[in-house]
């Protein structure tokens, strides 16, 4: 009897990919319906969009990259990506901003960087930054909760709201849209208002962060929590991420709390909870070591802070996931574990 | 006794043990199969060299092949017959490669040779103890097949604290260390005895994974006042690896660089220490061991106690065949073991268990994807290393930069290709350069010997052509004189000159011709040109020198024979140098 010869070692655990790409799509259902609870369908749409376009790239890069295009379409890393992507972007954006960011991301990020694996900077964000350099307006019309307008916007509103820019009735997109928590925070603060002022000026905010958000974000972190229970993400990220973020809005709170957000506001609005779950835990991304990636994440926080504060942008991680995405071939350098055997260096 | 705090090594990976397909089932004596086949190799370092000769009868325990150099072990019959080849056959070796065998017609009667245990080995000579270990053919069982009796021999240097023994037995379906626990407690503690004398060891640990409670219960019910200790370990794959099992029971970790011993540390298997308790008490050699052949391919996976030499294909026949759903046959676990080209290579020392394995057992092959950098493989890896960046590095090529990151403290044990989402047979890389780097070492070893070589040899080369050189103007110096003074008597020899003048030109064309061919030849070969050509010359020369002395003699005593001679000894020069001009040309040529 003739066998193929494999080197040991002879079996595998039970798992791929496509599974690990699965789980990370699978923790995001809880998200996704608060999502749609809190800001309509608008999500759903735009994520197929997102996943569409991203398959259609995928396969046209494989194609001309001359790789097996059914094995590598199927390993769920694009829908991935343009999932996580789509939902990074206003529910209501226009059809064309998401196709444009999803296939910048695909195709640029990715492709052209190598394909799955050998991408320096996280593609899902890549493409973001790109739209909100690109077009500020479109990033940040922003829909508001539902309960705080009186429109009730239909499945078939939000198709039509994404393709022609108004639905059915003539409203238009603006009277539908609002600043984020984010965003109004730091115009308040312009205007020399105070932090309490500012929050208890404005029906966006809620408990603890933004009225909504406060819900997507308790969801998305259940949702990292099982990703880490499954073993598909570690700890070290998230809690490098949200603890220095904690930290140093802490601090800032500390010192004058007029002028500072709360930790727990910095944490529960804002896409912080996603970003140190989802896309700062991307692994091809990130350094590989634990405590290299503590550090990543604890640079992320640190540096979001920092944008949100005192920089031009209202909400800076993606600009911070992106400037750590660079540092985190030197992480890896300089954290290496200590092998058995060897002393201490 | 106080119960011991056990440590942990880094990462490691819980696998389906499947060990209840065997550990059920007693232990059967295989049948004696109808030819032994007996490699010379069966453990580390150098073949054993035959002792018997094609045509010999044989004895079962009968040594028949003794063991060559300090790093070898001998070989014994394991049955009575007559050796009928020692030629080439199939060997256990994932390269599938065949290495030579004594091959015996067993003759049924399973006869042995006359036995004798030792006395008292309390009153031993600690290195006739070890002999006698090494006569017998012990090698580490767990399944290195290091020669234990080195392991013993700790020297003046080393004291031994602890003495581990090794009964974790950490890969999955393997139970052939757990049936010997279980089946003869009394032999392993006899050993252990001997071994703990042998080292005049402090403490002794026996190891067990907690998945074997029936081993550790016959083991801890063999002792009574005895200070030895019996611990059982978490069940985690690689425990059982030496420098795993060594942290796990004292905490402490063998330098890269080291051995265990050390840090005061000797590490045998159990089924070892059986074997040393019968070749020392019952004089028995080392001719058998347990097996577990196992898998959904056989029908009745079990334990055999099997003699070594006993081809594969017939102990799957004694488990009932093979069936439809085998898709691999493994020699080993299924980490570390290495799958079978041919079913009829034998059993050898180092083997443990044969593995029929179905699809459901091992997982097939999936497509390997690229590394996402996503650390599973780190996180796993009880060494601590970082097998996604070596793996960066051996795919490259850049085995240097895979060094200095500690390819070489890999220890293979699988753990890195097990977790990968990516399907990447890492282990497969890793031993892929370190066969590349150690190909690389030897063949500058070659190199910098054949330099030493060349060097040495231009060295006297050079030497001889100085004092060549030498010899030859003092000749010339006293035959010039000579000439002078024959010249002033005779007149001249007009014959004699031309003959000399000729030589000489010829010697600068020679000259030339090498410069030339200097400026076209590789430097090696110039050298060994040169001195050739020289040679050559220098053979033109003496016979010209020959020549005129002659042509002096001649003028000396009578004219007429004197000619003959001088053309006699012209031709002769000729021929010379004719020769030079064919060695040059040889030159040219290569
Ligand atoms: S487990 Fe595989 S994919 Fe993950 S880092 Fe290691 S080699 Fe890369
Ligand atoms: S095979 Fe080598 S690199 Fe892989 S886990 Fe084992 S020791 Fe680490």
């Amino acid at each position: 009897m003739e066998f193929k010869i494999k080197s040991s070692p002879q079996t595998h655990l039970d798992n791929n990919l496509t599974q690990l790409m699965m789980r990370i799509l699978y923790a995001l259902i809880p998200a996704l319906v608060a999502y749609v609870w809190f800001f309509g369908w608008g999500i759903v749409i735009n994520i197929l969009l997102a996943v569409v376009t991203a398959l259609s790239c995928e396969a046209l890069m494989l194609k001309l990259r001359q790789r097996p295009v059914k094995l590598f379409l199927t390993d769920g890393s694009a829908v991935v990506t343009a999932t996580l992507l789509a939902m990074a972007l206003p529910p209501l954006a226009p059809w064309w901003l998401t196709v444009l960011g999803v296939a910048f991301a695909i195709i640029v990020a990715k492709h052209l960087y190598g394909g799955l694996g050998f991408n320096p900077f996280n593609p899902a964000m890549v493409g973001y930054v790109m739209l909100l350099i690109s077009f500020p307006l479109e990033m940040t019309g922003w829909s508001a909760p539902l309960s705080l307008v009186d429109y009730k916007l239909a499945f078939m509103d939000s198709i039509s709201m994404i393709f022609t820019g108004q639905i059915a009735s003539g409203l238009q997109l603006d009277a539908l849209t609002m600043a984020t928590p984010l965003d109004m925070l730091k115009a308040e603060l312009r205007l020399e208002h105070t932090v309490a002022e500012s929050l208890s000026s404005h029906p966006v905010f809620g408990l603890m962060g933004g009225v909504g958000w406060e819900w997507v974000n308790l969801t998305i972190l259940a949702g990292g929590v099982w990703l880490i229970y499954k073993k598909v993400i570690t700890w070290h990220v998230p809690v490098g991420v949200l603890g220095s973020l904690f930290i140093i809005a802490a601090v800032f709170y500390g010192i004058d709390s007029e002028h500072y957000a709360s930790p727990l506001f910095h944490i529960m609005s804002g896409a912080a909870i996603f970003a140190a779950f989802f896309i700062a835990t991307d692994p091809v991304t990130a350094p590989t070591t634990a405590l290299g990636r503590v550090i990543f994440g604890a640079g992320i926080g640190i540096l979001a802070y920092i944008i949100r504060t005192w920089g031009g942008y209202p909400e800076g991680i993606a600009f911070a996931v992106l400037l750590m995405n660079m540092v985190a071939p030197t992480i890896d350098h300089y954290y290496q574990p200590r092998v058995f055997g060897h002393r201490k260096k | 006794m106080i119960n011991r705090i056990l440590s942990r090594f880094h990462g490691g990976v819980h696998l389906p043990d499947r060990k209840s397909l065997t550990a059920g089932q007693p232990v059967r004596k295989a049948h004696l199969p109808d030819r032994l086949y007996l490699p010379l190799h069966q453990h580390i370092g150098a073949s054993a060299e035959p002792v018997v000769a094609v045509g010999d009868s044989v004895l079962k325990g009968q040594m028949i092949a003794h063991a060559c150099g300090y790093v070898s072990a001998p070989v014994h019959a394991s049955s009575s017959g007559k050796v009928i080849a020692i030629e080439d056959h199939a060997i256990p070796h994932p390269s599938g490669a065949s290495a030579s065998c004594i091959v015996i017609e067993t003759d049924g009667e399973d006869r042995w040779i006359e036995r004798s245990g030792a006395e008292d080995y309390l009153n031993m000579d600690h290195s006739h103890l070890r002999n006698l270990i090494r006569n017998a053919g012990i090698v580490g069982l767990g399944g290195a097949g290091f020669p234990s009796f080195i392991k013993l021999n700790p020297g003046p240097d080393y004291q031994i604290d602890t003495l581990i023994l090794n009964g974790a037995e950490c890969e999955p379906f393997i139970t052939c260390d757990d049936l010997l626990m279980r089946t003869h407690p009394e032999e392993i503690i006899s050993g252990i005895k001997i071994l703990r004398y042998a080292l005049k060891a402090k403490h002794v640990v026996i190891a067990v994974e907690d998945n074997k409670p029936e081993a550790y219960q016959s083991l801890k019910g063999q002792l009574h006042n005895e200070d030895i200790e019996v611990v059982q370990v978490p069940t985690l794959y690689p425990v059982g690896g030496e420098k795993q099992l060594i942290q796990v029971i004292t905490g402490k970790e063998v330098p890269h660089d080291g051995l265990p011993l050390n840090i005061g540390i000797v590490i045998q298997n159990v089924s070892t220490a059986a074997a040393v308790h019968r070749a020392v008490n019952e004089g028995t050699p080392l001719v058998s061991r347990y097996v577990t052949v196992t898998g959904g391919g056989v029908t009745q996976p079990r334990n055999l106690e099997v003699l070594f030499g006993t081809p594969v294909n017939e102990l799957l026949e004694q488990c009932g065949g093979t069936n439809m759903a085998m898709s691999r046959l493994v020699m080993g676990g299924p980490m570390m073991g290495f799958e079978l080209h041919q079913h009829n290579v034998p059993v050898i020392k180092t083997t443990n268990c044969i593995l029929a394995a179905t699809d459901h057992d091992l997982s097939p092959e999936q497509p390997m994807m690229p590394c996402i950098r996503c650390g599973s493989c780190a996180d796993a890896c009880p060494v601590s290393l970082l097998p996604q960046q070596l793996y960066w590095f051996a795919r490259s090529k850049e085995f240097d930069k895979a060094q200095n990151i500690n390819l070489f403290d890999c220890i293979e044990c699988g753990c890195c290709s097990y977790v990968c989402p990516s399907h990447i047979p890492l282990v497969h890389y890793f031993r892929f350069s370190k066969t590349e780097i150690a190909a690389k070492e030897r063949e500058q070893e070659k190199a910098d010997q054949a330099r030493a070589r060349h060097e040495a040899r231009q060295a006297r080369l050079d030497r001889e052509k100085a004092e060549r050189a030498a010899r030859l103007a003092s000749k010339k110096a006293a035959l010039a004189a000579k000439k002078a003074r024959s010249d002033r008597a005779s007149g001249g020899v007009s014959d004699d000159k031309k003959a000399a003048i000729k030589a000489a030109i010829e010697r600068a064309k020679a000259k030339k011709a090498a410069k030339k061919q200097a400026g076209t030849e590789p430097e090696a070969e110039k050298n060994r040109a040169v001195s050739e050509r020289k040679r050559a010359e220098m053979k033109a020369a003496i016979e010209q020198a020959k020549v005129k002395k002659m042509a002096r003699k001649q003028a000396e005593s009578g004219h007429e024979r004197g000619v003959s001679e001088q053309k006699k000894a012209e031709m002769r020069a000729a021929i010379a140098r004719a020769k030079a001009k064919k060695a040059e040309k040889k030159n040219d040529g290569i």
